[in-house]
């Protein structure tokens, strides 16, 4: 008897190019086969009218642990993505202490078999303690399981650090994931614009962003080392990614549900659950980066998720840290953005949360086939429902979508052949 | 911004309002931004009918009698501060002051806590000066109390501009169509934002005037026209609104000394004499003397800065009575 029997959905896997309506079996914690055959299985759901494919895939989540618990824990994070349909997320290595050593690498997946939900893979330092001044010791943190490296919340400023670290992960054939802010034009707490400029707040110009990457990317041609701009934020920024495509550079980048749905006018009001680094911007920048996702020049979609305390957000604007949650809402926001305005069909913008960000940090995952991991996720496209961050598996509520209402939600999650997350009444697909 | 209605407005005092039946219904000011031109018009009608309080021998009226205005000033300020207890006082009503140094604000409790707990104590009006852009506005929604802002960041200074704008029809006696000249760091100044915003509702044409380092080029989303150059605009303005400028801005390289500021952006009675004979000169205060302004300028028969500050008693008396009538 297999273990879990999943009928009659529609099971796209973009990494294979699948697309059609059936079975899929998991047994022993491996997708067992796919097919019309329904065998005898300990579990059987009907999926008839929702999407089976790979269990998404999150890039850029900020777990808090260690040093700031009481505004997230792995354990709540990764209860958090299950409940969004994610079944693997990167942990940022911006904690305190950061994780810059193999222990530090170690105690995330220590942390994450403890809290049994979503795989939490660990992210390391490019330099110790994410000062930019010295290289980590990428080879012993990969080695113990770091899947990536960056000094995230800020990007690395010296150039010859920049390309030491860029040589070196080369070496282990590590992705080099880059904050793109020239630190010497920052200074700011919102977008540089008419905007801030009537709200007496000091601008960010998406020129410190756009110089980083130019710079960035030279290094990349010389080194040859595979490099990954997160979240970036302007047209400009898009453009530059496409132009180093075209030249085949080994370069992906990212986008967030905020840079895609919401532009700095948001600011207005001083609500600082809409203050956020790369700043959100104008109107043409949340297109160009729509059109970007849209042309394949931004390859995945992550949500930056970065809890923080409802007081550190009650502050004044300019002194509240900067940061948006959304690993619960994610999958719903991507839909809005991206499928329900036209731009592509769920096909389309699933291989951006499984195949392509697997591919820059673990290419075993992200497919749903034969053999394959059993992380699954089983999406409702038509659910329609209502953003309550009070009811979010995230400890943290600095969430702009509250009360958001929203077309697709992941109904049931699976991860390592055992089921993590099932929406409640959804619609008994329990058989 | 957020604004909640009273039901009725109190006729404890009549004011001398050109439009009698206007009804002021808001419980804040914060900014101008939020003010209909019809709200600041009825502000600076209201501020007329104070003014005569200030000549009286006993110059006191019952108006806030019993009333508690409490001055919180997280960020320093003297004659702001002096201007709102005085003008509280010749309401009639009790001032208590918390400044954010020596205060619990020091000791890492938060702004809203701080408001809240004052709050509590029960005060009728809240009087907010913070360096941070936006902190009263974040805190309308959170007390029951009025907010008045005494100026938050770079963001707004709504008594000033009220002030100056006061200023401007007492000597010209309209708004519609007078040009005005905003001249410094446009950039970081709370006095330009809020005159921007009032003049251009009111009708008035502004230009703002500094280098590009201290004029951001997408102010002229706010209705106002820029101009780098000083002597370009003397012949054609009615008022020129000279901005203190601080001194700590030469160092992050957005001028490169006083000396050249003074030089290109400076008034002296050289430009004086190639402006319009009657034009007027303002400044919000403190002057530095021989930057923005020389004495000559300054102290000259063009000048209405003395006025500006005996209008800000009434303009203020004004905004204190509005808001806290408004509430029942």
């Amino acid at each position: 008897m297999i273990d879990i029997l999943i009928t009659n959905g529609r099971v796209i896997d973009p990494a294979s190019g699948r697309d059609e309506i059936a079975n899929v079996m998991v047994a022993n914690g491996f997708v067992s086969k796919i097919g019309k055959t329904a065998p005898k299985a300990r579990r059987t759901i009907d999926a008839s009218g929702k999407i089976v494919c790979p269990g998404l895939i999150d890039l850029h989540v900020h777990c808090r642990e260690p040093g700031h618990e009481e505004e997230e824990t792995i354990a709540t994070a990764a209860s958090a993505a299950v409940a969004g349909g994610f079944t693997t997320i990167c942990a940022m290595p911006n904690t305190h202490p950061p994780q810059d050593d193999e222990t530090s690498i170690l105690y995330v997946l220590q942390r994450m078999a403890r809290a049994g939900k979503a795989r939490v893979l660990p992210v390391g330092c490019i330099t110790k303690g994410g000062e930019g001044k010295e290289l980590a010791e990428m080879g012993m943190m990969h080695e113990a399981g770091a899947v990536a490296f960056t000094d995230d919340g800020t990007g690395v400023a010296g150039s010859t650090v920049m390309q030491r670290a860029l040589q070196y992960a080369q070496m282990i054939d590590v992705v080099i994931m880059q904050h793109c802010q020239d630190p010497d034009l920052f200074g700011g707490v919102m977008n540089s614009g008419a905007v801030a400029v009537r709200l007496g707040l000091p601008g960010i110009a998406a020129s410190g962003e756009e110089i980083m990457l130019r710079r960035d990317l030279e290094l990349v041609k010389r080194t040859g080392a595979r490099y990954h701009a997160m979240h970036i934020s302007s047209a400009g920024s898009v453009e530059i990614i496409r132009q180093a495509k075209a030249q085949g550079l080994p370069v992906t980048a990212e986008a967030t549900p905020h840079h895609l749905l919401l532009t700095d006018a948001a600011c207005i009001g001083y609500d600082p659950n809409y203050k956020i680094n790369p700043p959100l911007r104008s109107a043409g920048d949340v297109e160009a980066l729509r059109q970007g996702v849209s042309d394949g020049t931004i390859d995945c979609l992550a949500t930056d998720h970065a809890p923080h305390s409802k007081e550190e957000k009650e502050m004044e604007f300019a002194l509240a840290p900067f940061g948006i949650v959304s690993l619960d809402c994610a999958l719903g926001l991507y839909a809005r953005a991206l499928v329900h305005s036209g731009l592509m069909d769920w096909g389309e913008m699933l291989a951006k949360l499984t195949v392509n960000p697997a591919a820059i940090i673990d290419p075993t995952l992200g497919m749903l086939q034969e053999g394959a991991p059993a992380d699954i996720t089983i999406i409702d496209p038509d659910k329609r429902w209502t953003v309550n961050a009070n009811k979010f598996a995230s400890k943290a509520r600095n969430c702009p979508y509250h009360g958001w209402k929203l077309k697709g939600r992941a109904i049931a999650t699976i991860a390592g052949g055992e089921f993590k997350f099932q929406l409640q009444n959804a619609s008994r697909i329990d058989k | 911004m957020m604004t909640k209605k009273a039901s009725s407005s109190s006729n404890a005092r009549p004011s001398k309002s050109k439009n009698p039946k206007f009804l002021w219904t808001r419980k804040d000011l914060v900014g101008l931004d939020e003010l209909s031109s019809e709200e600041i018009v009825h502000v600076l009608d209201t501020a007329v009918s104070f003014q005569e309080v200030s000549t009286r021998s006993i110059k006191k009226i019952p108006a806030l009698r019993g009333k508690v205005v409490a001055l919180l000033f997280f960020e320093d300020s003297t004659r702001t501060r002096m201007s709102f207890e005085l003008a509280a006082s010749r309401l009639s009503a009790d001032t208590v002051f918390l400044s954010g140094k020596g205060s619990s604000t020091s000791k890492g409790e938060t702004t809203l806590d701080t408001v809240r707990n004052v709050e509590a104590m029960g005060v009728d009006v809240f009087v907010i000066r913070h360096s941070q852009s936006g902190a009263p506005h974040q805190l309308v929604d959170k007390v029951n109390v009025p907010i008045v802002n005494a100026g938050d960041g770079p963001h707004e200074h709504p008594t000033q501009a009220l002030l100056d704008i006061f200023t401007i029809r007492q000597k010209l006696g309209t708004l519609e169509g007078v040009r005005v000249a905003i001249v410094g760091d446009i950039a970081h100044s709370r006095v330009a934002r809020s005159n921007i915003i009032g003049l251009r509702k009111l009708g008035a044409e502004v230009v703002v005037v500094g280098p590009p380092t201290l004029v951001p080029a997408t102010i002229t989303a706010m209705g106002c026209e820029i101009s780098h150059s000083l002597d370009d605009i003397l012949g054609e303005v009615d008022v020129i609104n000279m901005l203190r400028i601080q001194f700590e801005r030469f160092s992050s390289n957005l001028f490169p000394s006083l000396r050249e500021y003074s030089s290109l952006f400076g008034m002296n009675a050289d430009r004086l004499s190639k402006c319009r004979k009657d034009v007027l000169i303002m400044h919000p205060g403190p002057i530095n003397r021989g930057v923005e302004l020389t004495s000559e300028v300054a102290d000259g028969p063009n000048s209405c800065i003395l006025q500006q500050v005996t209008n800000g008693l009434a303009v203020r008396m004004a905004v204190l009575y509005l808001v806290s009538q408004s509430r029942h």
